[in-house]
This record gives C-alpha cells, sequence and structure tokens, in this order.
C-alpha cells in the first residue's frame, strides 16, 4: 500500500476579499528555521500594493460607518473561527517560527483572545477616550475618536500570528481599514489567517493581506498618496530590514499618522493598552449651539 | 364583506417554547423547591392561561441564595477579567441563539406584542451582555478609581461583593440583562428576583448560564412576590441591593437599607414630557409621540406619558395623532402585525381604570381607540386626554398604561416649566427641526435621559437612569459599571 500524498496548499494574497495570485506572477521559497522549503508565497509587487490600497480605501465608508457593535460582533466572530482552527494554526506557527508546539499554541490562544479584547473595545473606546466638553458658552460640545482611514501595516517577521494581530485588530476595531504587509517565515500563517478574515463576516477589503519583501513594497506603502496612515512596528531594527527612517520621511509627504518602531520586537504577549487604538484615529470635536 | 385589506392573522409560533408545569429556584447551580414548599401561579396575561407554578422563595431561600452568592464571590472576583468575559461572551452568544425562543416566552408570559419581544427585547439583551463582557477586562481603563475612604487605593478597581437584585414585570429578560451583565463584568456575584408576574424568562436564562458553563452561586435566581424581595433587600450579606420598579418600593427599599453599609442604586417611576413645538416636523412628531407612549402598552417607566404641545400646532397635531391611533392593532401578542398587547395582570389593569375613572372625574377630556377587545385577558385601549391640567391624578401619577395626557404651552420656557412639574425625573422628548432649540430644551429638562427628534431609544453603551424620585445610578455604558464597583 503506498502512503498517501498530501495535497500542499497554494498560498494566495488577500485583496478586497478575494484571494489573488500577484499580479507579477512571483513567488518565493518560504524557509523554516532550518532553511528547509515549507511552501510559496507569492512575491507581491508593488502594483499589487496599490490593489490593496483601492481595495481598503473602497470597504473604509461601509466599514467606519458600520456601528460599533457591530464591528464587535464581527471581531469576536473572528475569535470564534480561529479558535476552531487552533490546531491548523499551531502547526503553521511552529513551522514559520521555528518554535515547539506547546509555544506555538500558547501563541494562537493569545491571539484569539486578543481578537476577544479589541472586540470588546469597538463600542467602548469613545466613553473612554472622548467626552463632553463643558465650554464656556451656550454650546453642546463633544468629542469622539474618529478612525483615520487606510493604515498600511509593516506586520512582524517574528510573531506571525499573535505580532499581525496585535498590529491588525487595533486598527480594525476603530473602524479604519487595512493593508498588511507580512514578510519572510510570517508569511504563510498570515494567508491562512485571511482564510479566517474570509469566513467571520468581515467586508471585504477591510483587511488586505499581501506578502513579499518589504524593501521592495514598504515604500510604496509608505508613500502612497491615499493611505493615511502606516505602523512600521514590523521594521523593527532588530528585525534585520530597511530603514525605518526612509519609510518615515517618504510618509511624511502626506502626513501619515506613523507609528513608530520600538528599540525592539514588541512583547505581544503584554497588556496591550489603547495606544495602539489610539495612535490611528482622529479626534472629532462638534460644537453646536444652543439657544431658541 | 369586511374590508379587502384587512391583515390576515400572521401568528408566531409557540411550538419553540418548552414550557415546564412547575419550576424551582436556581440556587448554586441546581434548581430546588422553596423550602417551604410555597409556590404561586404565573399566567398569560392575554389569554388568562395558567403558564407554570413557581416556587415561592422564602428567608430561608433567600438565605441560602446568599450564602451560595457569597461562596462563589470569592473566586468569581479572583478570576482574571479576561475569564469573565468569556464567560459573559458565551451568555450573549447563547441568547442570540435562543433569541426567537427567548421572544415567545417573554411574549406569552408578559402579553407584549411579539414585534417588541423579537425586534427590542431580545436583541438588546443580546447586546447588553456582549457590551458589559467587553468591559470585565477593560476595567481599569474605565477612569473609576477605588475609594481611598474605605482603606484601600490603587487603579485596579474591585467589585462590591453580593447584589441582591429586584426586577420588573415590563421587560423581564431586558431588565435582568441590565443588572447581571455589569455586576458579573465587574466581579460581583448576583440573588436576582424575578417579577411574581413573569418568572418564565429568568428560569430559562438560568438555564443558559448553566449550558454557558458559568460557575455555581454566580447568579441564583429566586422566584417569589414582595416578601421574597423584602428577604433579600434585608439580608444582611447581600453588599449591593439594584432595583427596578416603582417610587413607593424604591423608597420603601431606602428605608430598609438605612444605617447599614449596602450600596443601592433605584430606576424608579417616570412621568415624561414630550414637547413638540410648532416647528417640529409633525409627521415624525405624531410616530414618536406613538412610539412613546404605545410602546409595549405604555408599562414603561420612560414612557412619554405627557404630551405637551405648543398651542398654535395643537389642533393640527391632535388630528394627525387621533388618525394614527386609529391604525394601531391591538390584540394577539404573538401575532406579528400587533401593535398593542395585553396589559400584564389584572392588578395593573385596575390601576389603570382607577387613574383613567379619575381623569373623567376630575373633568378632563377622555377619547379612546373604538374596537372590539378580547373577550380574555388583560386589556386598555389606546388612550388620549385633552382638557388636562397640571392638578390632575393623570398628570401627575404615572399610570403605567397606554394613556397620554395633552397639554399646550405657548413658550419653550412655559414648556420646560410644565416638563419639569414633577415629581419624576427619568427621561423626556423633544420635538423641533432647530437644533439649537433642541439643546437648549434639553439642557434644561431634569430628567436623565433626553430624547430629542425620536423616543424611547435604548442601547447598552447608552447610560440610563433618573433625576429627583425616579432613583439614582446609570445602567448601561462605562457609567453603568460604577454601580457594581467598589469606588
Amino acid at each position: 500500500m503506498s502512503e498517501r500524498l498530501e495535497v500542499l496548499k497554494t498560498y494566495k494574497l488577500y485583496v478586497g476579499g478575494k484571494f489573488p495570485r500577484s499580479e507579477s506572477g512571483r513567488v518565493y521559497a518560504v524557509t523554516d528555521s532550518k532553511g528547509r522549503t515549507l511552501a510559496n508565497a507569492p512575491r507581491g509587487s508593488r502594483k499589487d500594493a496599490r490593489d490593496a490600497v483601492v481595495a481598503a480605501r473602497k470597504a473604509f465608508p461601509g466599514w467606519s460607518g458600520a456601528t460599533a457593535y457591530n464591528r464587535g460582533q464581527i471581531l469576536y466572530r473572528i475569535a470564534e473561527m480561529l479558535e476552531g482552527r487552533r490546531e491548523q494554526f499551531a502547526t503553521e506557527v511552529a513551522a514559520a517560527e521555528g518554535v515547539n508546539r506547546t509555544r506555538a499554541l500558547a501563541a494562537v490562544d493569545a491571539a484569539v483572545d486578543r481578537w476577544v479584547w479589541y472586540a470588546g473595545w469597538t463600542d467602548k473606546l469613545a466613553q473612554v477616550a472622548g467626552g463632553a466638553n463643558p465650554v464656556a458658552g451656550p454650546f453642546a460640545n463633544w468629542s469622539t475618536p474618529e478612525p483615520t482611514g487606510v493604515v498600511a501595516v509593516i506586520a512582524s517577521q517574528r510573531s506571525s500570528l499573535l505580532g499581525l494581530t496585535g498590529a491588525v485588530a487595533p486598527v480594525i476595531a476603530t473602524g479604519n481599514t487595512a493593508v498588511v504587509l507580512a514578510a519572510g517565515a510570517s508569511a504563510l500563517p498570515a494567508l491562512s489567517f485571511a482564510e479566517v478574515l474570509a469566513v467571520s463576516d468581515l467586508p471585504g477589503g477591510v483587511v488586505n493581506i499581501l506578502t513579499g519583501h518589504p524593501a521592495e513594497i514598504a515604500p510604496t506603502l509608505a508613500s502612497h498618496q491615499d493611505v493615511n496612515a502606516i505602523d512600521l512596528t514590523g521594521v523593527a531594527p532588530d528585525a534585520g530590514v530597511a530603514s525605518a527612517r526612509d519609510l518615515e520621511i517618504a510618509a511624511a509627504d502626506n502626513l501619515k499618522r506613523v507609528l513608530r518602531p520600538g528599540p525592539k520586537e514588541p512583547d505581544w504577549t503584554a497588556d496591550p493598552g489603547t495606544a495602539r487604538m489610539l495612535a490611528f484615529t482622529e479626534t472629532r470635536t462638534v460644537w453646536h449651539p444652543t439657544g431658541h | 364583506m369586511g374590508n379587502p385589506f384587512e391583515y390576515a392573522p400572521a401568528p408566531e409560533s409557540r411550538a419553540i417554547v418548552d414550557i415546564a408545569p412547575a419550576y424551582g429556584l436556581f440556587i448554586d447551580g441546581t434548581f430546588a423547591e422553596a423550602a417551604d414548599g410555597g409556590r404561586l401561579k404565573t399566567v398569560n396575561p392575554a389569554t388568562e392561561e395558567v403558564l407554570a407554578e413557581i416556587a415561592v422563595g422564602g428567608e430561608a431561600d433567600v438565605d441560602r441564595a446568599v450564602k451560595a452568592a457569597r461562596k462563589a464571590f470569592k473566586s468569581w472576583s479572583a478570576l482574571p477579567g479576561a475569564q469573565r468575559a468569556k464567560y459573559l461572551f458565551r451568555i450573549a452568544r447563547l441568547i442570540q441563539e435562543h433569541a426567537r425562543e427567548l421572544a415567545v416566552l417573554e411574549s406569552i408570559d408578559n402579553g407584549k406584542p411579539i414585534r417588541e419581544s423579537r425586534d427590542v427585547d431580545i436583541p438588546l439583551v443580546a447586546a447588553h451582555f456582549f457590551h458589559y463582557a467587553g468591559w470585565a477586562d477593560k476595567l481599569a481603563h474605565a477612569g473609576l478609581w477605588r475609594s481611598r475612604t474605605n482603606e484601600h487605593s490603587g487603579a485596579d478597581p474591585k467589585p462590591i461583593g453580593v447584589a441582591g437584585q429586584v426586577i420588573p414585570w415590563n421587560f423581564p429578560l431586558l431588565m435582568l440583562a441590565w443588572k447581571v451583565a455589569p455586576a458579573l463584568a465587574c466581579g460581583n456575584t448576583v440573588v436576582l428576583k424575578p417579577a411574581e408576574t413573569t418568572p418564565l424568562t429568568a428560569l430559562r436564562f438560568a438555564e443558559i448560564c448553566v449550558e454557558a458553563g458559568l460557575p455555581n452561586g454566580v447568579v441564583n435566581i429566586v422566584t417569589g412576590a414582595g416578601e421574597t424581595g423584602r428577604a433579600l433587600i434585608a439580608h444582611p450579606d447581600v453588599d449591593k441591593v439594584a432595583f427596578t420598579g416603582s417610587t413607593a418600593v424604591g423608597k420603601e427599599i431606602a428605608r430598609t437599607i438605612a444605617g447599614t453599609r449596602k450600596r443601592v442604586t433605584l430606576e424608579l417611576g417616570g412621568k415624561a414630557a414630550n414637547i413638540v413645538y410648532d416647528d417640529a416636523a409633525i409627521d415624525s412628531a405624531v410616530d414618536g409621540i406613538v412610539e412613546g407612549i404605545f410602546f409595549n402598552g405604555g408599562q414603561v417607566c420612560c414612557a412619554g406619558s405627557r404630551l405637551l404641545v405648543q398651542e398654535s400646532v395643537a389642533d393640527e397635531l391632535l388630528a394627525s395623532l387621533t388618525r394614527r391611533i386609529k391604525t394601531l392593532r391591538v390584540g394577539d401578542p404573538l401575532d406579528k402585525n400587533t401593535d398593542v398587547g395585553a396589559i400584564n395582570s389584572a392588578a395593573q389593569l385596575s390601576r389603570i381604570q382607577e387613574l383613567v375613572a379619575a381623569g373623567e372625574a376630575e373633568g378632563a377630556e377622555r377619547w379612546s381607540l373604538a374596537g372590539e377587545l378580547p373577550g380574555k385577558g388583560f386589556w386598555f385601549p389606546p388612550t388620549v386626554f385633552t382638557g388636562v391640567t397640571q392638578a390632575h391624578r393623570i398628570a401627575r401619577d404615572e399610570i403605567f398604561g397606554p394613556v397620554l395626557t395633552v397639554q399646550t404651552f405657548r413658550t419653550p420656557a412655559e414648556a420646560v416649566e410644565k416638563a419639569n412639574n414633577t415629581a419624576y425625573g427619568l427621561s423626556a422628548g423633544v420635538w423641533t427641526e432647530k437644533g439649537a432649540k433642541a439643546l437648549w430644551t434639553a439642557q434644561r429638562l431634569r430628567a436623565g435621559v433626553v430624547w430629542t427628534n425620536t423616543f424611547n431609544k435604548f442601547d447598552p453603551a447608552s447610560p440610563f437612569g433618573g433625576f429627583k424620585e425616579s432613583g439614582f445610578g446609570r445602567e448601561g455604558g462605562r457609567h453603568g459599571l460604577e454601580a457594581y464597583l467598589d469606588v
């Protein structure tokens, strides 16, 4: 009896709710920590990046206009869908990060719990970060945090699922849409995670996931005139990627909100607080006269 | 031949609910008879059919429930917030899964139209649990620090302890959600007494707690009537009392807990003014008035029971309002086309009848929707009183039924004066197309919730509660956490 031959997965990009190949037709071999090939990942191009921004922009009015309750329901659904695929992701994370199964499973569980945490934030941030302003005059005056728009996320290359979650969840919890670049071995769990997003009632285009070489795609996202903010966390100095400073300079062209990388990879298991959500919100204050 | 455009009956199926002949008390995760075997019957107010027998908790049962809650408090309050959150998210999801069943059960036991239980009550119940689930691991972000007066300090808010909660019959499961969800999110455990006429959804909720794997003793449901509630509130090991119901009982509770260290929040009666200015969009205002007073048959503490209309548009508005009320369908709560269902109990019906009789005797002019009411059950037709003065009992007392009083005013200042001329202060409405006037009025209304160009809107993120004799404390949103934290 011959051994059953495994069916291998073709990894594809996630753009506008669909799974296209890179328009460039390129792939790159993703290897594990021992140099063995795991699979081919699409090597996204600058054109793929621009297409992803278009998809994110198109999704923005609907997503930012959805009720906070609805966004919370959908983020919670993502947690539910991820929970059901713990085994799959434990295997993928272990392979991508070169960690043992126990650590991989812990990372998957932490990612599920992080989605639950952000699901609960969608309808609370405005009461924590906003409020009524007692101005000295006959006016009603209040402030609310509003999403900034399309956010580019250069995802962690080390923490393939938990780091991706820690970066993407706060962006979309507040009503932004995202273009995510996952590189290196992190590409494979990231693209599998797109399959979770695709079955979680998340409207297409709210999260778009590209894989490829950061040196090629990150500058396009950083300089793109229709991107409102960029998270450079995945460009941490010790991550061995091109200069975050160059990307920040490019981002200045249209005054993107920039979340700078820290001196080292963040501890993705720590309580994230509200900083990442607030980094990608604008405060809107409304004045309205009172009188008759 | 009748009207060819008459609606055909569209009854929601009862088959989805399964009512047991008798229910025990839910204490420490299991159902048990009352110690003294006491029982009462709960009936369908639309048919007077007996639905089930319910255990009546006595002092011994209340004591057992409080002890179970106390025992559970230690481990429940010590759980990481994220763990408590997960239980509450589970409960929210189970409520969503059982939503239709709960809606039908609520309408059968309470008499409210299925359209309301299905589209308002139960979705809000699930949303409330969902909202407070998310707070459980975010309490440190709520800006409610622990008081330094009780020898503790720090930015990590702590729960109060065992909460004794007594809820009314008008929104049975929704009031349960308003009480239980924030209490559990903050780390308290609860003993809840549902109203004697509407215990069934609370008992179904107890089963949902079991299904969710909630630890025993975190939620205890002790059914019964007034005596059961009194025993719960007076129990020396109850740290926090939460009550929704009449102002008279609220005052009795305040007296009972005087001199103790019990915390209390009270959500009591109301006599909301609904102010319509001459520049209002009249058709919208008419719909808002109808929603305000006939939603749940007016058995709503925040009902817009006093219409204050600017004199210059009073005739036009009343003509339009009367025409609109004539389209309301009163009858079978399970019919999907029903607008106004049954009155919840014989006792409530007689209170409405007594106040309406007083209105006529004191000289106000009554108009009621004509039409035959069902022969069995408790019914009252939508009713409007004109020629009402501030001195009339129907303008001062909470009727808690489908009865609207109409008064007129000439200036905004007079509207505010009349609106605030009440012992209550739960809610109010303002109708005008001028934003500045709406906000000017809202800022002067002594009421906990003010709706402008809408009415009877509820959301788990939005705090609800009263000024003056409508009680104190807020339910909903960040503000609602304060009632269940040691702040």
